[in-house]
């Protein structure tokens, strides 16, 4: 494999990475507090088909990025109100939303636009353009760092910066705040939370609508940033993969980055290396596509070590019983 | 007394409606949804056509999942639906059980290969279709390499990339014919994500045109080569209007004539094999305004004599199912 090559891939796995780490950042804010999420699934196909809807109306991606962003912040109300608020099982609730997303975003699209549940294609303003950083042009004679930059971190779509910029700060606001430690201890212990003055429910509510704007963005560059428009469970269990991710990186910003690159990298060479030689054993393409879950497995049992979930993850909270 | 006063109502008002329903026809979707651009769409406009010139109505059903296969059919079958159409090879073994429960209703699949009295299997060659836009493919590409990007991957599928390479090879015997399947499974016809970024890899591996047989997938793959300034070729339906200028040709695939000729025969459907391949317009590539300064003069009588050469017999195209190997592509 040349240099060449291996840029190649690199690029192919930030783009695909991306809708991970966002939604696995997603899952962070939302689990750190105490909320399982299993909508996440949910949450970026509503944000993808509303971003896709909007884009297609108004001509303007930027526009659809915020209806993204609003529809998957309702859905995650939705998720707080019934979690939160009236204390019903997470996981029900998170199930719920995944089957709401996919029956709605199919009916009010075909009800819209009367292509069975898919947008117009888009074009021009409706979709967000590469970007090349300042100085790849220039660089890019520098040997090896030179082609680094200009190929695999220049031009992607904002929305790559967005999700790769979201790391620092949530670990930041996670770590280094008065917020994320509050946002952490009710995740792990509620009632000291609350017997401090602080309110829990506040708290859990403001995670979870984090939760709901960070889904927005992944859905909203699936659908105008990685292809252009929406298409039914376009999603195709990136919210899963994600929370798998999570748990990989053990609820921790840092290592997400990591775990959601690695799962972008083997969906990479799963696309590129469709069948591989192995000096007269031909690996069939159905293992290669197979890998990104056999591994997920392979690393969720065995190299992770013990993941412990926050402590009051699940565990709607009361405040006298 | 009331209530079985209502029991009796219902049971007359749905006895009613099923002796209306009695001569429609029928439809059912496969999973790539009626509105794919491509395969299924193909048999809705057939069904359309046939509603327009008729004035008749038809049922329709969508596939939303494998599960609901046998319940459709028979549903379908019960309400007295005749003819019941089905698109997609996947319905194969479904109907295979089902169709000898009603053996009055006429069943007809695309795609599909069933043995029944009262089954009529439509085949097309795709094989042939795709050799002439491997051709066309062959000639259009500066760089020697060209793609094929295949949906899920079965047995109809390579026989489309077969056909493909074989036509690609005969234009240029030094060509490389990159292929690539989105998946092993059904959600492999409508992942346009995987479909550009398969496209921008192939891309990457030099490929300057690249051919999509991927349903709601190929979207995905169209939209990408337009993004990344390189030809592509579309499948079943008329894809070229999708990105003017910027794909090639499409392999048609007459699905809606299919679905036409069956509505139109209605009960007296004539069951058995029914081919469909290049002498009788089953397949073949299509041209229009949008792609008219993509394909030269020469171009066209090149493939238009080897076409004519397919239908003729003089030219064989080898048929990946026939023996599930291809001399020209290796999967």
């Amino acid at each position: 494999m040349d240099f060449a090559t291996l840029l190649q891939l690199l690029d192919s796995t930030l783009r695909l990475a991306t809708p991970l780490l966002l939604a696995c950042l997603a899952g962070l804010y939302s689990e750190r507090a105490g909320i399982f999420d299993i909508g996440l699934e949910g949450k970026m196909l509503a944000a993808a088909f509303t971003a896709a809807a909007v884009a297609a109306l108004t001509g303007n991606v930027w526009l659809g990025l915020a209806a993204g962003i609003l529809a998957s912040a309702g859905m995650a109300a939705i998720h707080a109100l019934a979690s939160i608020t009236f204390r019903g099982n997470q996981l029900i609730s998170g199930v719920a939303i995944n089957f709401l997303a996919a029956g709605m975003t199919v009916l009010v699209g075909q009800n819209l636009f009367a292509l069975g549940g898919r947008t117009p294609q888009l074009a021009g303003g409706g979709r967000f353009a590469p970007i090349t950083l300042p100085g790849a042009e220039a660089l890019s004679a520098v040997p090896l760092l030179g082609p680094l930059y200009a190929e695999v971190i220049s031009g992607h779509t904002i929305l790559v910066y967005i999700a790769l910029a979201a790391v620092p700060l949530t670990w930041w606001l996670l770590y280094r705040t008065r917020f994320g430690l509050r946002l952490r201890a009710v995740g792990e212990n509620p009632a000291a939370v609350d017997t401090a003055g602080v309110s829990v429910v506040g708290l859990r509510f403001v995670a979870v609508l984090i939760c709901g704007v960070l889904c927005g963005i992944a859905g909203a560059y699936l659908a105008t940033a990685l292809s252009a428009g929406f298409v039914k469970d376009m999603t195709a269990g990136r919210g899963f993969i994600a929370l798998a991710a999570l748990i990989f990186a053990k609820w921790r910003p840092v290592q997400a980055l990591g775990a959601c690159l690695l799962f972008g990298f083997l969906e990479t060479v799963a696309i590129r290396y469709q069948n591989v030689d192995l000096g007269g054993v031909v690996v069939p393409v159905q293992v290669m596509q197979a890998l990104p879950y056999i591994l997920t497995v392979v690393i969720l049992a065995g190299f992770v070590g013990k993941a412990i979930p926050p402590r009051a993850g699940g565990e709607p909270y009361v405040k006298e019983r | 007394m009331s209530v079985t006063k209502n029991f009796l109502g219902a049971a007359a008002a749905l006895a009613l409606t099923a002796g209306m329903a009695a001569a429609e026809p029928a439809i059912i979707f496969d999973l790539g949804g009626k509105f794919d651009k491509s395969f299924n769409e193909a048999a809705f406009n057939g069904a359309q056509r046939w509603a327009q010139e008729t004035g008749g109505t038809y049922k329709e059903l969508e596939m939303q999942s494998e599960a609901q296969r046998e319940q459709a059919l028979r549903r379908l079958a019960e309400a007295g639906a005749n003819p019941i159409v089905m698109t997609g090879f996947a319905f194969g073994d479904v109907l295979n059980q089902v169709a000898p429960d009603y053996p009055d209703t006429k069943f007809a699949i695309v795609d599909g290969f069933v043995e029944q009295p009262n089954v009529r299997t439509i085949l097309f060659t795709e094989h042939e279709g795709s050799y002439l836009v491997g051709m066309l493919a062959a000639m259009a590409s500066k760089s020697g390499t060209v793609g094929f990007v295949g949906g899920m991957d079965i047995p109809l599928i390579r026989r489309f990339g077969c056909g493909y390479a074989q036509g690609v090879k005969a234009v240029n015997p030094n060509a490389t014919v990159i292929a690539n399947m989105t998946g092993t499974t059904p959600a492999a016809w409508n992942d346009p994500v995987k479909g550009a970024e398969l496209a921008k890899s192939q891309k990457a591996q030099g490929a300057d045109v690249i051919y999509a047989a991927a349903g709601g997938t190929g979207i995905g793959v169209l939209q990408a080569a337009a993004d990344e300034g390189i030809l592509s070729i579309g499948v079943d339906s008329n894809q070229n209007y999708l990105h003017p200028g910027k794909v090639l040709t499409s392999m048609l695939k007459r699905v809606d004539n299919a679905v036409y000729e069956a509505f139109k025969a209605g009960e007296n459907l004539e069951t058995g094999i029914h081919v469909m391949n290049l002498a009788s317009g089953g397949v073949g590539y299509a041209m229009d305004e949008n792609n008219a300064p993509l394909v030269t003069a020469e171009m066209q009588a090149a493939v238009d004599t080897a076409a004519a050469k397919i239908a003729s017999g003089d030219l064989v195209v080898h048929d990946y199912m026939s023996d599930n190997t291809c001399p020209a592509l290796s999967f």
